[in-house]
């Protein structure tokens, strides 16, 4: 009977599609905005995670995401250090500078200060110059889509000429020379990312009494970084947190603060509701126009259980075909969009595909709920009605 | 499988035995003022191995009635005995599989899945009984040959006329060798031709010494047709005209 279900579903051909469709476009509208509100989220913590060589920050205790961060006395580092567990920590600025190119061009740059001898927080991907080369005068390492964003004109001739390093420009009156490129998760905002030496931040950011954001250290191996984390709060009074605890904390902070949930909740949840009207819909009228054939089943000795297999085997089919078109389609975008370097970041997580998968199997389940109950409801007396 | 129907298998019924059995039927819908009595104390009996027409004009309760013979309704009081099986003593699984194996059906309206074609659909009774499908869609290839219709056997309902396509439904109503076959109105959507086309056809395929087969309609020019006529009206069994008599 599972063939004869697949032969009624696939013979209304307009039916058919109409019904693939629906799910098909609620599948890529979740998947996509999904995926895009996930990347978006990602981004507003993506810094933390590219600092790869540290598990532990220390920042003031007020501090409720990476973007606006007090500074810390000098005087931190070394009680940080003191604690015991802490194998080693260093210092890092994160501010934001405005870059002047000779053009007169300018751009606010998000800009790390690395510690000048350890270099700890600094890129771990570099695609043009050497991470060594900060140790320089001046030096600043930009990361790949900021080379893109500051000269645009370079870009055309990148694959053949590469980076142009030795560039010089400004910041805050202060002379800087682009020495290495590197590859950075992209920022919340479409921001360059800069890293320089720390020592030369005081040059490049508007003074202020406190120029240390954050103190990064590392655990003595074997040791619990939570554990360490707490250690470090007791004996300092600073927050102290793990990477992942404050990548969820700068999440939250977007997620409670801003409207960027609900805004991308509204249209997936209008996604979802539009693949249950669209589908349910067109599963209820597919199943009226067919409840004389169903009738007919039923008085030729077809159980309501057998009937009800049916109809799921149907939904489901219909489910299974949406759900590979929708999230292929969504596949498609990011792999035609993964080159532009404003959507960089933004891709498909398996998370995601999952949780758009539940959603379609719900709007399937849904949409022949009603179906099913007609059929089930339905006398097969009603044959013999003319 | 139910006790009761476990006594029931099929050509096991003596054919001296009427093969429908209807003692004071009635049926009633609805409650209260709204209540209507479709049928009030019907009285019959059919014989195997005979065509018996049930006549009347609209809502006399033909149809009421014959969805009782078949096991789709119930009645709402008197006894009923289908193929020596008393339809009340089976449960609703039992009453399913019984129909399916026991009694064959010819709608007015073909009621043909438009997806299927003729063949698929004059298969469906036996792919409901869990053969293979290649194994049924070739024997109802060849019941569609017995009744004609074997070069159509590929075509969809909607490439044929209609009465190409009661002919794939008479099919469909044999194919599983039921003893018992309801046919409801079945030239009612065809011209006079094509209805004696049909009416001929089920006297001459449908008709055996253990099969018994009850035709409604109001179609008084098939009456030639029918072995015993039983004329209904207002929910009842006016008058019986036996032509063997």
């Amino acid at each position: 009977m599972n063939w004869i279900a697949l032969k009624m579903l696939t013979g209304d051909r307009a039916k058919y599609f109409g019904l693939v469709f629906g799910v098909t476009f609620a599948a890529l509208l979740m998947s996509q905005q999904l995926s895009i509100f996930v990347g978006i989220m990602k981004r507003t913590g993506s810094q933390i995670l590219d600092v790869r060589d540290a598990d532990i920050w220390v920042m003031d205790n007020k501090v409720r995401y990476i973007d606006e961060v007090p500074g810390m006395p000098d005087t931190e580092l070394q009680r940080v250090r003191g604690v015991p567990g802490v194998q080693w920590a260093e210092r890092l600025y994160k501010g934001q500078a405005r870059v002047r190119l000779p053009s007169g061009d300018f751009r606010t740059v998000i800009l790390f200060g690395v510690d000048d001898a350890t270099l700890v927080g600094a890129p771990q991907e570099i695609i043009a110059g050497q991470v060594g080369d900060l140790r320089q005068p001046d030096a600043v390492i930009i990361d790949k889509a900021g080379y893109e964003y500051l000269w645009p004109e370079d870009v055309p001739s990148l694959k053949a000429e590469g980076y142009q390093l030795g560039k010089v420009f400004e910041m805050n009156d202060h002379r800087c020379i682009l020495v290495g490129v590197c590859k950075a998760s992209a920022p919340f905002q479409t921001m360059p990312v800069m890293y320089t030496a720390y020592s030369q931040t005081t040059w490049y950011v508007p003074r202020e009494r406190d120029t240390m954001s954050f103190v990064l250290a590392k655990p003595e191996p074997g040791l619990d970084p939570h554990q360490v984390c707490r250690n470090i709060e007791e004996r300092t009074g600073r927050m102290a947190l793990t990477r992942d605890q404050f990548f969820w904390k700068t999440i939250g902070y977007f997620l409670s603060s801003t409207g960027i949930p609900v805004n991308f909740g509204i249209t997936i949840f209008l996604g979802f509701f539009v693949g249950v009207a669209i589908a349910g819909q067109t599963f209820y009228l597919f199943t009226v126009e067919n409840l004389r054939q169903f009738g007919s089943l039923k008085a030729m000795g077809l159980s309501n259980a057998r009937i009800v297999g049916m109809i799921l085997l149907q939904a489901l089919v219909v489910g299974l075909i949406g759900y590979a078109l929708g999230v292929g389609l969504t596949a498609i975008y990011f792999f035609a969009t993964n080159q532009r370097t404003q959507l960089a970041g933004l891709n498909m997580i398996w998370e995601v595909m999952a949780g758009t998968g539940a959603a379609v199997l719900l709007i399937v389940v849904l949409a022949s709920l009603v179906s099913i109950r007609k059929v089930l409801i339905l006398e097969p007396a009603v044959v013999f009605r003319g | 499988m139910s006790t009761a129907f476990a006594t029931m298998e099929k050509h096991q019924t003596p054919l001296d035995l009427p093969a429908v059995s209807c003692r004071n039927i009635t049926k009633d819908f609805g409650t209260g003022e709204a209540r209507v009595q479709a049928l009030r104390g019907v009285t019959l009996q059919v014989r195997p191995g005979e065509v018996t027409l049930l006549v009347g004009p609209s809502g006399c309760g033909k149809t009421t009635l014959i969805s009782i013979i078949a096991g789709l309704l119930d009645p709402s009081a008197g006894e009923i005995q289908i193929l020596g099986q008393d339809l009340r003593a089976l449960d609703g699984r039992a009453l399913v599989r019984f129909r399916g194996e026991q009694v064959g059906f010819v709608f007015q309206q073909y009621n043909l899945l438009p997806a299927l074609n003729a063949a698929e659909n004059a298969a469906v009774p036996l792919l409901i009984a869990g053969r293979p499908r290649a194994e049924a869609v070739a024997e109802a290839t060849r019941m569609l040959t017995t009744l004609g219709m074997g070069e159509r056997a590929a075509a969809l309902p909607v490439e044929l006329s209609g009465g190409q396509q009661q002919r794939v439904a008479i099919a469909r109503a044999l194919i599983h060798q039921p003893r018992l076959l309801v046919c409801d109105e079945p030239t009612a959507a065809l011209d006079a031709q094509a209805g004696q086309a049909v009416m001929q056809l089920l006297r001459r395929v449908a008709l055996q010494p253990d099969r018994a087969v009850i035709v409604v309609t109001h179609d008084s020019r098939v009456f030639e047709f029918g072995d015993r006529i039983i004329y209904m009206s207002d929910g009842r069994v006016e008058r019986v005209e036996d032509k063997a008599a």
